[in-house]
């Protein structure tokens, strides 16, 4: 039976090369964007080189000071004094790490302008990220206390710097009219990793700004590391109290707030919190219903497609459907034929788009448009997709093939009229 | 074999009623061939559709076999029309889409039949109708003759105790007409399959053992 459906399948799917365009254009096209978008938003929140432990990792990354009486506010990352005085001192984290928010600086190489972007760490920043290391180590607490000028670069700075494969570790690198000695080189990592990704990185205490300024917003965040998501609220606990208690200070003769707000967030959380007033994480259910949402109206549109060419596929065939039945089918028989059908037809829709997708992803890393971007297709949504187009595929033979199967057999045998 | 008790076939539409059947009353005894004659729309499709459980009639009675046709469910009477009867119409009614020989086995596709069963079935009923050179074609590369025969080949290859067959010979020429005749009647006294065939052609309609006249829709024979 089945061979003979996917004998017809074939058959009907070669003669209406229209439609067969049509609707696999619909499915394939659909599963295409859907997997690249996924595949990107994959490669933007979930864990990946070098940040392996974003999944029990959470981040201050900023601190809103408002004056409710003005209704003004002043936000943006958080100090070195408000990480000294108040984050460090957290109990509940297995460790705590920080980093600026990247700068650039232009630095010369064999006479070539180079614009790099550059981060200032502690130590526990290269215990949380796990780079790989090209050649060198990290500098650790060490190297801070002695106040080194040393750096990690990434290979790319190496090679446009020092020569594509050259060593660099032991040679100096002039920023900023400040000398810094290579200890380490690793492999970069895709600028969408934002919290981590830089061409260098430098020891915090070498920078030059003040950092002894009381302010609470500075160019900092700080990396919360748990055992697991299971420490998250203790952490976020301790966080929420500590802000109870840090004292509400400014310098600005203008500007008097009255009220703190700062987080500890997951990734994704922190990322939205930037855009809401507050509790980023709270926001991330809604964010990823409303993705949820818009994937599934995305992939009606294929579905709706497909039930309109499939009534206009089914009804030129009532005189099969009529013949069928006068030869002993039965209208559930008829409608598994046409589920059978769109069933195919789906998976080989879902197999174009597994073929497109690989090669859209390979085009995106390849291309360069990101550095170092390893975009990858996400299994699990791809699955998911595909069985959600099946269900799509399901309902749309089903309805046709339903509206059919009510037809009297003589008048399917004239066309369906 | 077939009861046909007070049939009546009425065709309504928003502004028109038309009567197609008027108190149809005919019974056809098993190993008969029966032809239906008539002029053009004088409902003998129409009659031969509601005996092969292909369309319902508005008022009356139908029973095959001695079971009488009412409030059957569409797999009974799905199951019953492909055990029982077979079809063959003027215009063939072949799936293009497929190869004469997957034609043929369509009929036991909807039985439990094994695939080597269905072929080998589907082979002996092409031979008995001199197609098995033509399995592997498409109905579109046949003649109005061959593509006939191979809807005989459908028709029989369930070996149903009844065939209706709806101008059978309509569509062809006079010599492939005869011999599509011949194949029928070898069929109803080799087998004793039961036959009842809609016919504008008189001489076919002499060569059946009983010939049934319709007029406007009312049995005038």
């Amino acid at each position: 039976m089945l061979k003979n459906y996917l004998k017809i399948t074939f058959a009907v799917l070669k003669r209406r090369k229209f439609f067969t365009f049509i609707s696999l254009f619909g499915i394939s096209f659909t599963l295409l964007v859907l997997v690249v978008i996924t595949s990107f938003i994959d490669h933007l929140v979930s864990a990946g080189y070098p940040e392996i432990n974003r999944d029990r990792s959470l981040y201050i990354e900023r601190m809103v000071q408002r004056d409710t009486t003005q209704n003004g506010q002043s936000s943006g990352p958080v100090s070195m004094y408000f990480l000294e005085n108040f984050v460090l001192k957290m109990s509940t984290p297995e460790m705590i790490g920080f980093a600026s928010y990247p700068n650039t600086v232009n630095a010369y190489a064999n006479q070539n302008k180079i614009k790099l972007m550059y981060k200032y760490t502690d130590a526990n920043f290269w215990n949380i990220t796990s780079f790989d290391f090209l050649e060198g180590k990290p500098f650790n607490k060490q190297n801070i206390d002695n106040n080194d000028f040393v750096m990690v670069i990434n290979d790319d700075t190496r090679d446009k710097y020092f020569g594509k494969g050259v060593s660099a570790v032991g040679k100096t690198m002039e920023l900023d009219n400040l000398t810094y000695r290579i200890i380490g080189v690793v492999r970069g990592c895709p600028v969408t990793r934002i919290y981590v990704a830089s061409d260098v990185y430098l020891p915090y205490n070498t920078s030059k700004r003040d950092q002894t300024k009381k302010n609470l917003n500075g160019s900092y965040m700080a990396f919360l590391l748990a055992k697991g998501p299971e420490d998250f609220s203790k952490i976020k606990a301790e966080y929420e109290s500590i802000m109870r208690k840090v004292p509400i200070t400014s310098e600005d003769k203008w500007f008097k707030p009255n009220k703190l707000e700062s987080t500890a967030d997951t990734y994704v959380g922190s990322f939205l919190s930037q855009f809401t007033s507050s509790d980023g994480d709270t926001k991330k259910a809604y964010l990823y219903m409303a993705l949820v949402g818009i994937a599934l109206l995305f992939m009606s549109l294929p579905a709706i497609n497909l039930v309109n060419v499939n009534i206009s596929r089914i009804m030129e065939r009532a005189s099969e459907i009529g013949i069928r039945k006068a030869f002993g089918a039965s209208s559930k028989v008829l409608t598994y034929q046409f589920i059978t059908e769109n069933i195919i037809l789906t998976l080989i829709g879902g197999f174009i788009a597994l073929i497109l997708s690989v090669g859209v992803i390979y085009f995106i890393n390849s291309s360069g448009m990101i550095n170092y971007a390893d975009l990858a297709i996400n299994w699990k949504v791809f699955v998911i997709a595909i069985l959600v187009s099946l269900v799509f595929g399901l309902l749309s033979g089903v309805y046709p093939a339903w509206r059919m199967s009510r037809l009297q057999v003589v008048t399917a045998l004239r066309g369906g009229e | 074999m077939i009861k046909l008790k007070n049939i009546e076939k009425v065709y309504r539409t928003s502004t028109i009623e038309t009567l197609a059947l008027n108190e149809i009353n005919l019974e056809v005894g098993k190993g008969e061939f029966l032809s239906i004659m008539g002029p053009s729309g004088c409902g003998k499709s129409t009659l031969l559709n509601i005996m092969g459980l292909l369309d319902e009639p508005s008022k009356g009675e139908i029973s095959v076999d001695n079971e009488t046709i009412r409030d059957f469910s569409d797999k009974k009477l799905a199951s019953f029309r492909n055990q029982k009867l077979g079809f063959i119409f003027q215009s063939y009614h072949l799936i293009n889409d497929l190869p004469v020989l997957d034609n043929v086995e369509l009929p036991l596709l909807y039985r439990n039949s094994s695939a080597s069963e269905r072929t080998q079935l589907a082979t002996e009923a092409l031979q008995k109708v001199g197609l098995s050179n033509r399995m592997k074609h498409y109905p579109t590369q046949l003649s109005g003759g061959q593509k006939q025969r191979v809807a005989i080949a459908r028709a029989i290859v369930g070996r149903p105790e009844i065939i209706l067959a709806d101008e059978p010979t309509g569509n062809l020429d006079s010599a492939m007409g005869n011999e599509i005749m011949d194949i029928l009647i070898g069929l109803n006294k080799n087998d004793g399959t039961t036959i009842v065939m809609v016919t504008h052609d008189e001489n076919m309609a002499k060569k059946t053992n009983r010939l049934v006249r319709l007029f406007d829709g009312t049995q005038v024979m």
